[in-house]
Formats: C-alpha cells, structure tokens, sequence
C-alpha cells in the first residue's frame, strides 16, 4: 500500500530546490542589471517580468499559464491564410 | 524495472550507451527518423539513413538484448524543401515492409510555416494510404502551442483518421490536455532545458491520469539523457506512486499503443 505525500511533505522535498531556483533567478536579473544597456523594452525581458508575476498567482495552475506566456498565439484561421483558395 | 523507450534517436549515441540502456532495465526503443543536425541534400541520403535504421541499429541494439524499432520520414526542419521531400516520401514505401518499422513518423512542424504542413499532409496522406500508425513532432519552446494547435486542426479535419493510432510527442503543461481531449497519445519528451523534465512529467500524470501517456528520453546528437526514463520512475517512485502505475506509462503504454501496428514484434521476456 503506498501513501502519497502531503503537502508537509512536498514542501520539505522541493525546499531547497525551489530557493535554489528563486536565487538563480534573481541573481541572472541582477546580471542583466548590471551589464551595460537597457532590456527593459525587450519583448524577452517583459515575458520573464509577466511570468514572475504569474507565480505570484494562486491555483495549480501556473506552469501552463507561464507556457502560454512564453508561447507565440494560435489564429484559428491560420488555413485560410495558408490555403486561400481552398 | 523494465521500460521501453519510445522515442530516441540511437543513430546519434554510442554503443555503450546501448549497453547502459539495457543496465538500466530498458528492453525496447523505438527510433523516429529525425533531423540528423544538418540537411541532407538528395533522396538517396535518405535511403541510407533509412537503411542504417532498419538494418544496423536494430543489430547494434540486439548485442544487449534491446528490441528495436523505427519509423520513418522526412523531418519538418528538411521540409521547406518540398520537392526534395516529396521524393523522399516516394520513396518510403520501400521500407515499409522492412522488420520493426511501426510507421511514419516523426512528422510535425518546425516553425509553423505553409510549406512544413504541406509536407505533413503529404506524410499523413501516405500514412492513411498504407494503413500506418503516425508519430507526430510538436515544435519547441515558443513555436509549440501554435504548432501543436495547428497540428491538431489538421489531424481533426480528417475523418479517416484512427485517432488512436496516433502519437503526438513533446507534449507539456500546456499542449497536453489538447492533444488528449482530441482522443491522441501524448508523449513527454525528458529533455534537460527545453521540453519537459521528469518532476514535471510526473506532475502531467498526476493531473491527467495514465491513460494514452508515454514518456521518453528523445536522446539525441544534442544535449539530452539518453536515461531520463529511469529518472522519471525514481521520481515517481519517491513521490510513492505505486509501481502498477509507474509500470503502465513506462512499458504497458507503448506496448497497447505500438501495439497496433503491424510491424511490432513484442518486447523480449514479454509473456502478456
């Protein structure tokens, strides 16, 4: 019989590792603050500012919402604009 | 635990890789043509890349007890040359026959243009005409949604599709549930910084149960691990998910959806 772990649990598990990850971001973002020129406008650096606000989010739901942030949109006419005349 | 690997370019790994593989409990692979990291220029490149996939690793694989299987194609990175590829897909059907080959694939998209889904439509039309299963390539990073919704209005679109005979791959948190919902497969490619990693495929099983889930390594000429799959068990191993489960995603998924198609062989030591 397995028992599967609790919150408790996941917590103690991904500790360490998810401080590691916070750090490893915000020492990149102070790198990029430090070299020199502005990316403040670069549509890169306003998709990483739009995903750390995502994680600020509530819900299980912030892995897909950070993909979709990341992800170029769908038009669901794309064919007609492929394939005009079809 | 035994495991099979469905999706891993072995062309691209060592020997010794083959002889780790099968430490590590994996008893069968299945082997998509793919993009080999630089375009090939004529249709013979491709006879022999498909040759070196249906005759020398299979061998190489069977030195360590791996069952070897393949599929074959031209990839969407090759197919904004579409004379190039239709000649190539001319050319598939003189492997079809040939032992271990499960279908076309894996075919998709790369950066979403006209020209790669004109030639996936092509590979489909070939597929439904020989009555083969299909792997499908979804695109990375920020081309995946589009490609992958793109892919799957193209496959929707066709009523003579078995949906169930068909495999989309490289699926993650926010192509998975499209790709179930429409009745596919969905593979979780393991792949170190792009695509999926095992605590994350762990986390697609848990959301969405195992049904029509595989997970697979992809290993390949870049960096990849050409392990994952081991990795992705221990995962689920120590988040105390039962090994019946871990079982069905690693081995008894591929063998049902592979299953189908009739060049498949069973596994060794299989006895279901």
């Amino acid at each position: 019989m397995t028992t599967l772990p609790t919150a408790a649990d996941v917590l103690d598990r991904e500790f360490l590792e998810v401080r590691a990850k916070i750090l490893q971001v915000a020492a990149a973002l102070d790198r990029i603050d430090r070299a020199s020129g502005d990316v403040q406008t670069d549509p890169r650096r306003q998709q990483i500012q739009r995903g750390l606000e995502t994680l600020l989010a509530s819900g299980d739901g912030r892995a897909e919402a950070i993909q979709l942030g990341f992800s170029r949109p769908y038009e669901q006419d794309w064919q007609q604009a492929f394939f005009p005349a079809e | 635990m035994d495991y099979f690997d469905p999706h891993i370019h072995m062309v691209s790994r060592t020997t010794d890789d083959y002889e780790t593989l099968a430490k590590m409990g994996c008893v069968a692979v299945s082997e998509p043509a793919f993009w080999a990291g630089f375009d090939r220029g004529s249709v013979d490149g491709f006879r022999d890349y498909f040759r070196q996939l249906t005759e020398f690793e299979p061998t190489r694989a069977g030195w360590y007890g791996i069952q070897h299987y393949t599929w074959l194609c031209i990839n969407a990175k090759e197919a904004e040359n579409v004379s190039l590829s239709r000649e190539v897909i001319a050319m598939i059907p003189e492997f079809l026959d040939q032992p271990g080959v499960l279908g076309i694939g894996e075919i998709g998209l790369n950066k979403n243009t006209k020209n790669e889904s004109i030639v996936f439509q092509e590979h489909v039309e070939l597929a439904l005409k020989t009555d083969e299963q299909i792997l499908i390539h979804t695109p990375h990073l920020e081309d995946k949604y589009q490609g992958t919704r793109m892919i799957l209005d193209m496959l929707t679109s066709d009523s003579r599709l078995n949906r169930a005979r068909v495999l989309v791959d490289h699926v993650e948190e926010h192509t998975v549930r499209h790709v179930l919902e429409a009745g596919f497969w969905a593979g979780m490619t393991l792949y170190p910084v792009s695509k999926c990693t095992p605590a994350r495929a762990a986390d697609i099983v848990e959301r969405y149960g195992p049904e029509r889930l595989l997970v697979n390594s992809a290993g390949d000429w870049g960096p990849s691990k050409p392990t994952a799959v081991p990795d992705f068990i221990l995962e689920m191993r120590r988040r105390g998910h039962p090994e019946s489960l871990i079982r069905q995603v690693v081995y008894d998924n591929p063998i049902r959806f592979f299953g189908q198609s009739r060049g498949f062989r069973g596994v060794p030591g299989d006895a279901s």
